[in-house]
């Protein structure tokens, strides 16, 4: 990729923006929409690595930035929440290179379990948040969110959302940009501990200092903010966020608009210029009414959109029917044909145990999360990841005898690694009077994603060979009592078989079921005889290093 | 005048739709065009129906073809044609297997690429930036293969309207 304009999706546009800041550490966790941005940092030659989970990413991404590398930290919006303790506490302290965090938001749930707004987070946490609605503006934001954070010491939120992660549109990279050439500060270690050290006599002044930096980032938003005026009429002007301000663009292309570029903390001083010298002020945000609460709170005068347009995306035509104050019902677009586990898939043999044995399935997020669907319909919770153990540990606790022995608790390999590890010490510690039965679906690879690596394949996100969590030794050596592995050559009915045996008993038990995943069956032989190959030519490894 | 072309294309997931519009992209994107195309593929490996918009003109500014906005529905799988008939205007065209002859649509495999001939006998883009643009998506042994579906949707479509 080069200085010439490309057709980017807003994931490989932050990724080359990203290569072009001198980023010299990518990581995060896997979720759609947000996937591909270290996928293509790592295939530009940057430096990239997933995380167990959200949380341990930003801890790593925090790190890097103290010791003075510009980081780069992604995540889909649910990976927030994981994230959230650390990143209340990273904006009080003092960074020395700048740390971005990107959180992918997923309004209408095209692949995701709720279509929280993550710009709540932004005025929670205190972090300035960037929004930008193209793959230029999320080149041109990822830059920008470099420069805020080092003027400023603090980590930067960049949302976005799926249709900016994934709409591919012209961007224009910056003149100049040559890949490895030092863009920001040196890694280095100085030590600074008031600006670290969030005990409380360091943190307290560490509050207000945050709070003057926010006083200071609205002021410079106002004055030089990422924020554009399309000048228009002024019978009706728009004052947009996102993908929004593209819609609003196409719907109503007389009227003057307002684009936000900086969501936090916001320009109100533009906006109340700009909302002063029109008649009619609407405001076109996805999600919740954020925008337009800031803007009511402050006094100025705007429309929200009607309370149903909170749900789902928004579109040209949604735009044109707020725009229209129409409040007749929408037209309910024709239902196409719903996802299924692929023809041989792994995971369709566990579920038919599962529903033939009669089972309650405290489930988990993943692939196997289509084992709810018939013919299966062989899962009775879904929440987020990981709690498949915990709420299955809660419903053995209290459910009746008879009941409480058919729970199993069902959880993928990525997401056992994810935060199921802490769910088993749960089952340890706390053990039902029933005992307790967890299976994790070990297909070798995050298949839900786009089948990336993790700690239980032994492969970093560039598929090369790493260290390797085993989760039999793991489990047994945190004290589960029962640990049974049923892999791919395991006569038919074993698992049945194994099953009843294991949920007859008192005991805490963990069973791994271990077939790759077939879509990526192939990637993983590719894969494994490459590392075999290397391992095989390479000179015999120095030992007395 | 801000004339923006709009196609819609759909089928099941692993058909290729996705493939099929980044080639469309990349052609217009190549003739000159400002471009913006953008689908929703979360689940779209585990068969379920897959959409992909593409739109080009001097400016675009929606990355969503509307509904009823449609100049072209490409549709792979007949099953999928009614799930999209709503987005095609009025007047707009329908491309789908069954408008092809047996001769068009011998490479199973390039179905995805054999109706993008078909559709190229409805838009302004040159011969020469499909073929290019053919060539940046596809990997180097695929590139004869699919030339040739591309060519063979693109005279069958060809012939179709020859009769008409
Ligand atoms: C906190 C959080 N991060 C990321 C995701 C996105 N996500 C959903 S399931 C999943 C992992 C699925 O992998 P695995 O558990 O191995 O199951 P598989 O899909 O392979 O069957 C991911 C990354 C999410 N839903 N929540
Ligand atoms: S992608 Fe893999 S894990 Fe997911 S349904 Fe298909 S075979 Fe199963």
């Amino acid at each position: 990729m080069s200085d010439s304009p490309q057709l980017l999706s807003g994931d490989e546009a932050i990724a080359l923006a990203a290569l072009h800041a001198g980023v010299r550490l990518g990581t995060g966790y896997p979720g759609t929409p947000s996937t591909e941005i270290l996928e293509t940092f790592d295939r530009l030659g940057g430096r990239a690595q997933w995380s167990p989970n959200e949380k341990v990413a930003l801890e790593v991404g925090l790190g890097a930035a103290f010791g003075g590398a510009r980081t780069l930290v992604t995540m889909k919006h649910v990976g927030l929440n994981v994230a959230a303790d650390p990143l209340f506490t990273a904006a009080y302290t003092d960074l020395v290179a700048g740390l971005v965090v990107v959180s992918a938001d997923d309004p209408g749930m095209a692949s995701s379990q709720n279509e929280q707004d993550n710009r709540h987070y932004a005025r929670a946490a205190a972090v300035p948040m960037l929004e930008p609605m193209d793959s230029q503006e999320a080149y041109d934001f990822t830059l920008l969110a470099f420069e805020v954070s080092e003027r400023w010491h603090l980590p930067v939120l960049l949302r976005i959302t799926t249709r900016v992660c994934h709409a591919k549109t012209v961007v224009r990279p910056q003149n100049g940009f040559q890949a490895g050439s030092p863009v920001g500060p040196e890694p280095g270690f100085r030590r600074d501990i008031p600006a670290r050290v969030m005990i409380p006599a360091y943190a307290k002044p560490a509050h207000r200092r945050l709070r003057q930096k926010l006083a200071e980032i609205a002021a410079w938003n106002d004055a030089e903010g990422p924020n554009r005026i399309f000048a228009g009429g002024s019978e009706l002007c728009l004052i947009a966020t996102g993908i929004a301000a593209m819609h609003a663009r196409e719907a109503a292309p007389q009227a003057s608009l307002l684009t936000i570029g900086m969501t936090y903390p916001l320009p109100l001083e533009t906006i109340r210029t700009f909302a002063e010298c029109c008649e009619r002020v609407v405001v076109l945000e996805e999600g919740d009414p954020v925008l337009a609460d800031a803007l009511k709170a402050a006094g100025i005068a705007a429309e929200g959109k009607p309370e149903h347009y909170r749900y789902g995306e928004l579109n040209v035509a949604r735009v044109r029917r707020i725009l229209a104050g129409d409040l007749s019902p929408e037209p309910v677009p024709p239902k196409g044909k719903p996802p299924e586990l692929c023809q041989g898939c792994s995971h369709r043999g566990v579920f038919e145990v599962l529903r033939d044995l009669n089972c309650i399935v405290a489930g988990d997020i993943g692939c196997y999360t289509l084992g709810v669907l018939p013919p299966f319909q062989a899962m009775d919770t879904c929440v987020c990841m990981g709690a498949s153990i915990g709420v299955g540990l809660g419903l053995r606790h209290v459910l009746p005898e008879a009941e409480a022995r058919r729970v199993v608790s069902v959880i993928g390999d990525s997401t056992f690694v994810h935060s199921g590890i802490t769910g088993l010490a749960e089952m340890v510690y706390n053990p039902p009077a029933t005992g307790h039965v967890v299976l994790i679906l070990d297909n070798g690879t995050t298949a839900m994603t786009g089948q990336q690596e993790h700690p239980g394949t032994g492969r970093t996100l560039s598929h090369d060979p790493t260290g390797r969590i085993h989760f039999e030794d793991l489990a047994r050596a945190m004290g589960v009592q029962n640990v049974h592995l049923v892999d791919f050559q395991a006569a038919e009915g074993t698992l049945a078989t194994l099953l009843k045996d294991l949920l007859a008993k008192s005991e805490t038990s963990l069973v791994v079921t271990r077939q790759p995943c077939v879509l990526a069956a192939p990637k993983i032989r590719f894969y494994e005889k490459a590392a075999a190959d290397r391992s095989a030519t390479a000179p015999a490894a120095v030992v007395d290093d | 005048m801000n004339t923006v072309h709009n196609v819609v294309i759909a089928g099941l997931g692993g058909q290729g739709v996705i493939k099929a519009s980044d080639i469309l992209a990349d052609a217009a994107f190549r003739a000159g065009y400002d471009v913006k195309k953008s689908e929703l593929h979360g689940m779209s490996q585990r068969g379920g129906s897959v959409s992909s918009d593409v739109r080009f003109g001097p400016q675009v500014w929606s990355p969503m073809v509307p509904a009823g906005e449609a100049d072209a529905l490409v549709v792979l799988e007949e099953t999928q044609v009614e799930v999209n008939r709503g987005v095609l205007r009025p007047d707009g065209v329908l491309i789908g297997p069954e408008l092809l002859d047996a001769e068009a649509l011998k490479n199973k495999k390039s179905l995805n690429v054999t109706l993008l001939g078909a559709l190229s006998t409805q838009l302004p883009i040159a011969q020469e930036h499909w073929l290019a643009a053919i060539h940046a998506n596809l990997a180097p042994k695929l590139h004869k293969l699919n030339e040739q579906s591309f060519s063979l949707g693109r005279a069958a479509a060809e012939r179709v309207a020859a009769k008409n």
